[in-house]
């Protein structure tokens, strides 16, 4: 038996693949493509929710927040260890996020305005992550699967906290609710965008279901987080700024309005509002920190030259 | 809102402990997504939660013991600059990753001697609080103190920028075992530690990381006072600007 009669049993099976056996090319270069992509989409996905940080309105919404940003650094870290299983380094893919080589969730090119934006991108973005990452478990490849279930526990913890953020807002003043609503006009399409051009679009779906990668297709996903949050945002008392919105007795589901992929394309190409402000932050960071990664290796050298004279 | 100078000692007492840890978790928050590495990233988050979590342990304490029905909030967002009693050196800004951990190492290893001795106080609330403070302070330290040895034991320019952040902050260390009458009064009740006993050892944990770390102690004669008395640097009101922004802009909401 060849590897790839073995890898195409493991596919036919359902079983997972390991990072040891056989793959295809292809195979190999897609989930390194889309892991990294996952990963960078955790890390700078830390920026926006990072500038209300300082500015949480109570103690306690405060802690929850930095709390969920640091899941998502633990969340990063996790992707690269599952995306390095395939044979390329943290600081491989770094550096490919920094020169524009490789993505992030496009969502996070959109700035956050008003504390609603953070219970905005709790409720909406991570709502649509988790309906994406729960698709993710019984994805093929091992290592990655298993990330995702640690990773969707996590984040149900977050989409409630975006939630509570809302539903506290839904019972204030006028004002809150003007805020809370300002955010759902802004944050409803992207999110919708999150998972990806129409299926008869896509250039990756056929492959990437063929090998398993991925189970569902992107019009079915999102779908299915339509027809989860609508009823959401009623109880909220929020208007989706979508005049075509409408449930269908027939199907049983939301129908939504068409979404502008224009400006999907634009953002994913680049010119989204902050696309090159995230970016430019990222290496801001990481050069800053040269001098301090060039000393942690200095000194374990120094440590190990210790240790052997 | 104003905490009255007649108020409980304890009330005080509680506060200041309080706005030395709200204040210096404010500023950790303001880091994230700025770390050398992801790791660092976690680290400092989760240094600050901790701070921020004993913050409001102390507040919610001091809110009872004031008995007027405020809340940690109020504490935190309802103060001036002036009332703040916290020591300067926590309300110091960073210039970078080396800044931060030599304000956070310095503290921490103050701290520590203080949570150790407050956890014996004979009041429980304050011993349960500062016991578990305590065993986040031992975390804390031991992260801290491993950077200051690797920065300063590292590259030639790590070890001068090591240098250099020590030097900067080293002038706002000596407020830390400054004592005054609340202070002794508090240890003369058996609820507090005057803060003039936890020096030599903190002395002595100082020293010791530093030589670890192949730099020197900085021999600088100036030593900075006044943020219990509420007399602060420029930089807090700056801090407490921003943290206290939504409160103050949306008053009297729940969130």
């Amino acid at each position: 038996m060849t590897g790839e009669d073995r890898f195409l049993e493991t596919i036919e099976a359902d079983d997972k693949v390991e990072p040891r056996d056989w793959m295809p090319d292809g195979y190999r270069k897609t989930l390194i493509r889309q892991i990294a992509q996952h990963a960078h989409s955790e890390v700078i996905g830390m920026q926006p929710e990072g500038n209300w940080i300082t500015r949480a309105p109570t103690l306690m919404r405060k802690i929850i927040l930095m709390a969920k940003v640091q899941d998502e650094a633990g969340h990063g870290l996790y992707l690269y260890s599952a995306a390095e299983t395939l044979g390329v380094s943290r600081d491989e893919l770094q550096h490919l996020l920094h020169t524009g080589k490789q993505k992030y969730s496009s969502i996070f090119n959109y700035p956050t305005l008003s504390w609603a934006d953070i219970g905005a991108i709790g409720w909406l973005v991570d709502g649509a992550a988790i309906v994406n990452q729960i698709a993710l478990q019984q994805t093929s490849y091992g290592p990655y699967a298993r990330a995702m279930v640690k990773i969707c526990k996590e984040e149900s913890f977050h989409a409630r906290q975006g939630y509570s953020i809302l539903l506290a807002l839904s019972r204030g003043s006028e004002a809150q609710r003007a805020m809370m609503q300002d955010a759902v006009d802004r944050w409803w399409w992207p999110s919708l965008m999150m998972f990806g051009p129409p299926d008869a679009e896509s250039t990756h779906t056929e492959q990437s279901m063929e090998w398993k990668i991925k189970r569902v297709t992107n019009d079915e996903l999102r779908q299915r987080f339509v027809d989860q949050t609508v009823p959401q945002g009623q109880h909220l008392g929020v208007t989706f700024p979508d005049p075509d919105l409408a449930y269908d007795e027939g199907t049983g589901h939301w129908m939504i309005g068409d979404i502008d992929w224009d400006e999907f394309w634009a953002v994913v190409k680049g010119d989204g509002r902050l696309n090159r402000e995230r970016i430019a932050a990222k290496v801001r960071a990481w050069e800053g920190g040269a001098w301090v990664r060039e000393a942690a290796t200095a000194y374990a050298e120094k440590v190990n030259l210790r240790r052997t004279a | 809102m104003t905490i009255t100078a007649t108020a409980a000692p304890l009330l005080k007492y509680l506060v200041r402990l309080a706005d030395d840890n709200v204040v210096l978790g404010q500023r950790l928050s303001e880091y994230i997504a700025s770390a050398p590495e992801l790791e660092e990233d976690l680290a400092v988050a989760n240094i600050g939660l901790d701070h921020i979590g004993v913050a409001q342990h102390l507040y919610s304490y001091a809110a009872e013991v004031e008995g007027e029905g405020r809340t940690e909030d109020d504490f935190a967002f309802w103060r001036t600059e002036r009332e703040f009693t916290n020591v300067l050196l926590v309300e110091q800004p960073h210039e970078g990753f080396g800044e931060l951990i030599a304000r956070q190492f310095l503290f921490d290893a103050y701290q520590l001697e203080l949570w150790e001795a407050l956890s014996l106080s004979s009041d429980e609330r304050l011993a349960g609080i500062a016991a578990k403070a305590l065993k986040e302070a031992r975390y804390h330290l031991r992260h801290t103190a491993s950077w200051v040895v690797r920065l300063g034991d590292g590259t030639d320019e790590s070890h001068r920028r090591m240098q250099d952040a020590v030097g900067a902050m080293w002038r706002f260390t000596g407020e830390l075992f400054e004592a005054d009458d609340l202070d002794r009064q508090m240890a003369a009740e058996g609820v507090g530690v005057d803060p003039t006993t936890l020096r030599e050892a903190w002395t002595a944990t100082v020293d010791e990381v530093l030589a670890e770390a192949t730099l020197h102690r900085p021999d600088d004669p100036y030593q900075a006072s006044g943020g219990r008395s509420g007399m602060h640097s420029e930089h807090l009101g700056h801090l407490l600007a921003e943290m206290q922004w939504m409160q103050r802009t949306y008053p009297g909401l729940q969130w």
